[in-house]
């Protein structure tokens, strides 16, 4: 228990309002201090509300939460007003995926890092600012002496994320959680940020927890991944192992559809229809329409959760042995 | 199989042959002026695409690839004659738009899929009006528009029974894509500019559309320039790749060719920041440091020049020419450093590199 | 919070209703689930409605009145809201008044809508140097305040009721064809015209099945917050003498003859302006309602 630095159990995330959305449904995770963990999963997989949720930005209103959330030995659910925003910046703090609408406009990158510095250390205007200067050497800003002074929208997308970045780490947070940060950002400037966050996280020592869609990005990035479908987790496992031996047929799909070594001019293996809408509590795989190897025990309740190695886990039926047709281990192609 | 039904629009008739190129661009121009104060006086303007030129044959598919302000999009929309051409010609098997050939001939022959299914739909209109608005301009009959609206409903895979009479927000993103080709289909093109078609939609959802759009090209004899930021999805479906760097072709040629011999430095950045999806192999060094610059004062000489690393003092001053890669005259790149005569310390050496393979 | 918004929203637009309804039911239904909506609507009808059959409905002369009588207050027999400083029904005067009034409010922005919608459409969906002249003239007569402009254009046409409509209209064009404009532009810049385009649809085609459907409803209900600030001006256009002219019931009319009763009996004085206050408000609120009840695909 002590060894985690993020512990969730039992996690539902549930929205009420014109359509009930039963967005996360029991939800099992936890993160080693350190680890960098990716959430893989498409539009309306939960991935994003979990990150939400551990940050206690969903609206309370309308939304319904119960189950466990630990992070650094807080109990995350029962946080209130000062406490909440400590936690907020010094234990945990968030990148997105538009800095453009993260960063406030009417004030320099400077004065925004620097304030959140104050906010939580106390620092004097000064003792901040070179805080400020600093975090934008450290996320690789060039000239970051006259970038100080630049408003958000006078740096390009590329910078702006970096900007964001220097704004997330500022406080030194032991988690940093990272909301498809790169998906706006060109091919050539998503890897160098991606490869930051790798520097800055071994520099800091801290925990990562990355959202992506993009399995590309999330083997680039972490030391293991959560594939997330219909507000669950359904394969988790290290990186090597979710792509070298993937098991549930969810991963399967979404590795043959992110086309990388699928051979030109063949038919895809697509999965076929769309995720399911999430109005009511699962109570059978929610993958089992969409499954090729739908068996009809899947459909009678929800799958068995196999452990076929340590921190390894799959939600299926199939899980307890490799796939038959594993692929080899797609391999890297030289740059000639 | 519409045709015999006697329901929907005939696609306009081959008339060069196969070995004519269906489209011919030849330095195409389009500057977008930037115009500011009370009458609008011009302050500049964005090179969105400058002097490019490409072919696009009979039954290919040709990718383009490249980073945002590369011209992609802007190139795009020239060929479908929904932006102006500066300069240059546009010519669509064999006839030159603006002088053989009007905008509502180059319409019937040429149709788009855009990027965000959403706006590409009206709101307010059923996915069969939305279908059947074109051939109906086309003065099709409505009762036949309709029916023919229904088939290709089919024929994308959304039952009409359950879909003709939805609004767009009634559907799913990979749903409303559906409607959006089944849109460009009924025109009848023999042409479909796919703008980032495919890019907003979920991967699982993605791979159905691909095998979509290759049934109906196989289908329909389609040929499609196919436009996307995604290196992996433009490889399985081009025939032909273009790379495009800051308003310019800086690369082009067929896909086998280009994947081995990535001969402009940019081609070469741009595919080694693809993820690697090898967890033992991950990317150490970034390929290139910074963002694309601003199209508005791209620099001279060869555009690539800032972010290059073999950039030399030639490739500020002189704009580079496109040259055959490897001796082979379908891949073509213009990088100072294929030409023995441009004067770049390593223009032999890379050269031959090339021709080497 | 507007990011956590928007993914619950992306969750439930996943979800595909098996009925596909038409638009305006759709705001109907949304609209009658809106109490403060539907209430604001419910006394505008029942408004009309007495102002509509103000005849027939057992008043008593809203112009003769008996000196006699004056400045009675609120509920004395026979006169249930009172007097007025010449002995005349104030029920009659204010039902009778409200049919200047909201003639005056309503018609004068229909006028605008159709001018200033057409105008507005036009100069969003050319662009260029029809655009820039449209749009430069709407500015210089934003350079008024609406209420300066109403005051002087009805100065220079005379008083009266027709030339307060004249000017009304007048004061309301430059508004409306700006929101026109700027709906027109961002619409004109989706997808689905410019598939409309190569479609080989010509530019009315276009206009006429792809835009207007989708910028009426933004400029409708801009429109029906401005029937209260019509409402308003005209009554103080009478209330300056430069509107209707006395004995004509009108609410800003009243108003003003009423000032010198206000140390006698001040309730009497300010019925006509509860009255505007209330229709105004009215008004407003079920514009409110109608915008969020068009916004059906967020």
């Amino acid at each position: 228990m002590g060894e985690n630095l993020v512990e969730i159990s039992g996690l539902n995330v549930r929205f009420s309002g014109a359509r009930v959305v039963h967005a996360v449904n029991d939800l099992e995770l936890s993160l080693r201090a350190g680890e960098v963990l990716t959430i893989l999963g498409e539009s309306g997989s939960g991935k994003s509300v979990t990150l939400k949720a551990l940050l206690r930005l969903l609206p309370e209103k309308r939304t319904s939460i119960s189950g466990s959330m630990k992070v650094d030995g807080i109990d995350v659910t029962g946080l209130k007003g000062r406490a909440l925003a400590d936690y907020r910046g010094k234990t945990v703090s968030m990148i997105f995926q538009e800095p453009a609408l993260a960063l406030d406009p009417v004030y320099t990158i400077g004065d925004q890092i620097a304030e959140a510095v104050r906010c939580h250390t106390g620092a004097s205007r000064a003792q901040a600012m070179d805080v400020a200067l600093d975090m934008l050497k450290r996320v690789r800003i060039p000239s970051a002496e006259q970038r100080l002074r630049n408003y958000p929208h006078e740096m390009s997308g590329g910078m702006r994320q970096r900007a964001m970045i220097a704004l997330a780490l500022a406080c030194q947070p032991r988690l940093l959680l990272a909301d498809e940060p790169t998906t706006a950002l060109d091919a050539t400037v998503q890897i160098q940020v991606l490869l930051l966050l790798r520097e800055l996280q071994k520099e800091y020592g801290m925990s990562i927890i990355f959202v992506t869609h993009d399995i590309g990005v999330a083997v680039e990035i972490s030391d293991r991944i959560a594939v997330m479908y219909a507000g669950s987790i359904v394969e988790e496992g290290s990186a090597a192992e979710i792509i070298r031996d993937p098991r549930h047929p969810y991963t399967r799909g979404l590795l043959a559809a992110n086309l990388h070594d699928a051979e030109r001019g063949s038919r895809l293996e697509a999965i076929p229809g769309s995720p399911p809408p999430l109005a009511t509590v699962p109570d059978h795989c929610s993958f089992a329409p969409r499954c090729p190897h739908v068996k009809p025990a899947c459909l009678e309740a929800l799958p068995p959760v196999f452990r076929p190695g340590p921190r390894r886990r799959v939600a299926c039926v199939l899980g307890e042995r490799p796939f038959a047709t594993a692929r080899p281990a797609p391999l890297h192609e030289p740059a000639q | 199989m519409t045709d015999q039904q006697g329901t929907d629009l005939n696609a306009s008739p081959d008339r060069g042959g196969p070995a004519q190129p269906l489209v011919i661009a030849r330095s195409l121009k389009r500057y977008f002026p930037i115009r500011k104060g009370l009458i609008g006086r011009r302050k500049g303007a964005v090179q969105a695409v400058d002097d490019v030129s490409f072919t696009v044959r009979k039954g290919e598919t040709l990718g383009i690839v490249g980073e945002s302000g590369c011209g992609k999009s802007t190139t795009a929309r020239l060929l479908v004659g929904l932006t102006d051409i500066d300069s240059g010609d546009l010519i669509f098997d064999g006839d030159k738009l603006g002088a053989t050939l009007t905008h509502k001939e180059l319409w019937a022959g040429v149709q788009m899929v855009f990027q965000d299914s959403y706006a590409s739909l009206n709101p307010r209109m059923t996915i069969e009006d939305t279908i059947a608005f074109g051939p109906k301009m086309r003065g099709v009959a409505p009762q036949q528009a309709h029916a023919a609206a229904r088939d290709l409903l089919a024929r994308v895979g959304l039952a009409p029974e359950r879909f003709a009479a939805r609004y767009p927000h009634e559907l799913s993103g990979g749903q409303r894509q559906r409607v959006n080709i089944a849109r460009a289909l009924a025109m009848r093109p023999r042409l479909i500019i796919l703008d980032e078609a495919v890019s907003a939609l979920d991967k699982s959802v993605e791979a159905q559309v691909l095998n979509l759009l290759a049934d109906l090209k196989a289908e329909f004899g389609l040929t499609y320039v196919f436009i996307s930021h995604d290196l992996n999805v433009v490889r399985f479906i081009s025939d032909r790749i273009m790379v495009m760097y800051l308003g310019e072709v800086v690369e082009i040629g067929p896909v086998e060719s280009l994947w081995k011999k990535r001969a402009h430095p940019y081609t070469a950045a741009l595919f080694a920041a693809m993820p690697s999806m090898d967890p033992d192999n991950r990317t150490e060094v970034p390929p290139l440091t910074g963002d694309p610059p601003n199209p508005i004062n791209p620099p001279t000489g060869c555009r690539f020049h800032t972010r290059c690393r073999f950039a030399e003092e030639v490739c500020a001053t002189m704009k580079p020419a496109a040259r055959p890669v490897g001796g082979e005259a379908a891949h073509m790149a213009a990088c100072h450093m294929l030409d023995p005569q441009s004067g770049h310390t390593m223009a032999g050496a890379r050269g031959q590199e090339m021709a080497d393979g | 919070m507007s990011v956590t918004a928007k993914t619950t929203i992306n969750i439930a637009r996943e979800e595909i209703s098996d009925s596909s309804r038409g638009y305006w039911r759709e705001v109907f239904q949304r609209l009658r689930r809106d109490p403060v909506a539907m209430a604001c609507g419910t006394l505008i009808l029942l408004l009309l409605a007495a102002v509509i059959f103000a005849p027939w409905i057992g008043l008593q002369d809203p112009v003769t009145g008996s000196m006699i009588q004056r400045l009675k207050p609120v509920g004395t027999p026979g006169h249930v809201l009172g007097t007025d400083e010449l002995g005349r029904d104030m029920l009659s005067r204010l039902v009778y008044g409200g049919r200047l009034t909201l003639m005056l409010g309503l018609l004068p922005v229909l006028f605008a809508l159709v001018i200033g919608t057409a105008l507005g459409v036009f100069a969003g969906y050319a662009g260029g140097i029809f655009n820039t002249v449209i749009m430069r003239v709407v500015d210089v007569f934003f350079a008024f305040p609406s209420i300066l402009l109403a005051i002087a254009i009805s100065g220079a046409l005379g008083a009266g009721i027709v030339n307060s409509l004249v000017s009304l209209t007048i004061v309301f064009i430059p508004p409306i064809t700006r929101v026109a404009e700027s709906v027109t532009a961002s619409v004109r810049s989706l997808e689905y015209v410019d598939a409309a385009r190569i479609s080989g649809a010509g530019p009315l085609t276009v206009v006429r099945v792809h835009v207007l459907g989708n910028v009426l409803s933004p400029i409708f209900v801009y429109a029906t917050s401005l029937t209260s600030v019509s409402m308003i001006l005209a009554a103080g256009l009478s209330f300056l003498g430069l509107g209707v002219r006395p004995p004509e019931p009108e609410w800003g009319l009243m108003l003003n003859t009423l000032r010198t009763a206000i140390y006698i009996d001040p309730l009497i004085a300010a019925l006509p302006g509860v009255m505007i206050f209330l229709t105004s408000l009215c008004l407003n609120l079920l514009s409110d309602g109608l915008r969020s009840a068009m916004n059906v695909k967020d």
